[in-house]
């Protein structure tokens, strides 16, 4: 049985590591939430809270607008960078990975100065007198998911574009000989084909951004608080680690949730042949 | 595959190429305003920006921090991860996909709880300095890159070149070092990149694990953002930029960057 031990030889470091510095921690947190005295009390207070509620609608709202915008924004735009020389394609997929791999801190500062108070919307608004006064733009629901959309957009067009060029090109070519036009060879052809990954992007999107940390820290503030923000608020702020566990818990949910819908859809459309 | 382009097409591409870079753009273009107040269009022509970033003790030691917590925990989560890659792509263990779901979970879990909850454990629970669980949070961060991207490069890996290697009768831990080694070393470098990139970057679990004796440059600039709203930002933004430009060119030259879309592409279906 040597040849086991080498095996567990190999697996055992990542395995402690990730148990007893990730799994435990995390255990410990949610426990106390799901199972301490009175918990289910302290659960539901929490839900009940308006302020509280107010946070988990604004935080889904957010959430599902972002996803929204990507979807119509990225798939053209996937489209086109699909359609391009393979060399181009490659150049260009560089481009747009280029913000997301850049500090958040730096692309969130950029969109402080577009939308900050007298920032370059704000100026150009002012100097074509459309508005007399800065418009509050920063600080709000739509300049979270503005930079929530810039955040997630090179991953949204990222897995797009490789189910866009792996395309069955010859079911495109048979319906048009058949007579079909483009508009109906779009919606009936090629859009069931990308169906999975559309529906993947969009719940890998949708639970990012409900989860996200910095983009909200720096763009809605405490004025717009998401549950990110407010666990970090409960937390280190106002030292309430039962309502910031009572966060972490909902986060965690939400994440496995996601995980395991696209788990789902992946399995159903590909017929159960999931690797 | 390609077909007639249309030009609505073509101009949306343009339009969003533009919208996705005009934002760091104007980072560069205020970073050499002279004004203290950031307003547009800029006024004058100035590098005091720059020069102020070395004035600020935090940037300076905060960079270095950053660096060096980047540098062993990138360096700990290969040398830990790669044996386990290797063990679950070549030595058929029974659970495989288990381990590659425990393996992942740091992708699972939000950052921010993983924050919290090393804080509250860790540092709060058993009283451990506040360094090695910062280097013990990006570590975790930077295991899933380690998984994700070697797996794909071992499973290219023609095994019957390991095999010839042991019928000629070197050992496995020498087949190991000596020729599968060296014929990853480029994904190896690519992988190092990307976790360097992720946890020098990192802030949600940064913020959690700082302190008075520990500053990170992230979360350093956080602070002076918080307080400040003068180019000295944009400077050192422009500093950060040219240091991702730089990890992607290097990437680039290891080809791992299809790596990263592979990455992409995998978090949506694993």
């Amino acid at each position: 049985m040597r040849d086991r031990r080498i095996s567990v030889a190999l697996l055992l470091p990542s395995l402690v590591g990730i148990i007893l510095f990730l799994i435990f921690p995390v255990v410990q947190l949610v426990l106390p939430v799901i199972f301490g005295v009175k918990s289910n009390e302290t659960y539901f207070s929490f839900l009940k809270a308006t302020y509280n509620q107010q946070i988990i609608f604004r935080t889904i709202g957010i959430a599902f607008v972002t996803t929204l915008g990507l979807l119509v924004l990225a798939f053209p735009f996937a489209f086109w960078i699909a359609h391009q020389r393979v060399k181009v394609r490659k150049l260009l997929s560089l481009v747009i990975l280029f913000p997301m791999l850049t500090n958040a801190v730096v692309r969130n500062f950029a969109w402080i100065l577009i939308l900050g108070r007298n920032g370059l919307v704000n100026t150009l608004l002012m100097d074509l007198h459309i508005v007399n006064q800065p418009v509050r733009i920063l600080y709000t629901n739509t300049a979270i998911v503005i930079g929530l959309i810039y955040l997630f957009f090179p991953v949204m067009v990222t897995m797009l574009i490789d189910s866009i060029v792996s395309l069955d090109q010859s079911i495109d070519e048979a319906a048009a000989m058949s007579g079909a036009g483009p508009l109906t060879r779009f919606f009936k052809i090629t859009l069931p084909q990308l169906t999975t990954s559309l529906l993947t992007g969009s719940i890998l999107v949708f639970a990012g951004a409900m989860t996200a940390y910095t983009t909200p820290q720096l763009l809605g503030g405490n004025s717009s608080l998401v549950l990110s923000t407010l666990l970090y608020q409960q937390s280190m702020t106002l030292g309430d680690w039962r309502a910031a566990s009572i966060v972490a818990l909902t986060l965690i949910l939400i994440a496995l949730a996601s995980l395991s819908i696209t788990k789902v859809i992946t399995k159903r459309i590909s017929g159960g042949n999931e690797v | 595959m390609r077909q007639k382009k249309h030009w609505l097409l073509t101009l949306y591409g343009y339009l969003m190429l533009l919208l996705l870079l005009l934002p760091l753009v104007l980072v560069v273009v205020t970073s050499f305003g002279s004004q203290a107040a950031i307003t547009f269009p800029i006024k004058g022509f100035t590098l005091k920006w720059y020069a102020n970033i070395l004035s600020q003790p935090d940037f300076v030691t905060g960079f270095k921090t950053s660096f060096a917590v980047a540098v062993t925990a990138s360096f700990l989560a290969i040398v830990i991860g790669t044996p386990a890659v290797y063990a679950l792509t070549r030595r058929g263990i029974h659970h495989a996909n288990w381990f590659q779901t425990v393996f992942l979970s740091p992708t699972l879990i939000p950052e921010i709880v993983i924050g919290f909850a090393l804080f509250q454990s860790l540092v709060i629970g058993i009283k451990l300095p506040l360094m090695p669980v910062l280097i013990t949070g990006h570590f975790l961060l930077s295991v899933p890159y380690v998984i994700r991207m070697l797996t794909a490069r071992l499973l290219l890996f023609d095994q019957t070149i390991e095999e010839a290697s042991w019928l000629s009768g070197a050992s496995k831990i020498k087949t190991f070092f000596r020729v599968v080694i060296p014929n990853i070393s480029g994904t190896l470098l690519a992988i190092f990149i990307m976790c360097f990139i992720n946890s020098f970057n990192n802030i949600p679990i940064t913020l959690f694990l700082n302190g008075p004796s520990l500053t990170m440059l992230p979360t350093a600039i956080l602070n002076y953002l918080q307080n400040n709203y003068d180019p000295t930002v944009s400077a050192v933004s422009v500093i950060l930029m040219l240091l991702t430009g730089l990890m992607m060119w290097l990437m680039e030259r290891m080809n791992g960057l299809t790596h990263v879309n592979e990455h992409l592409n995998q978090k949506g279906q694993k």
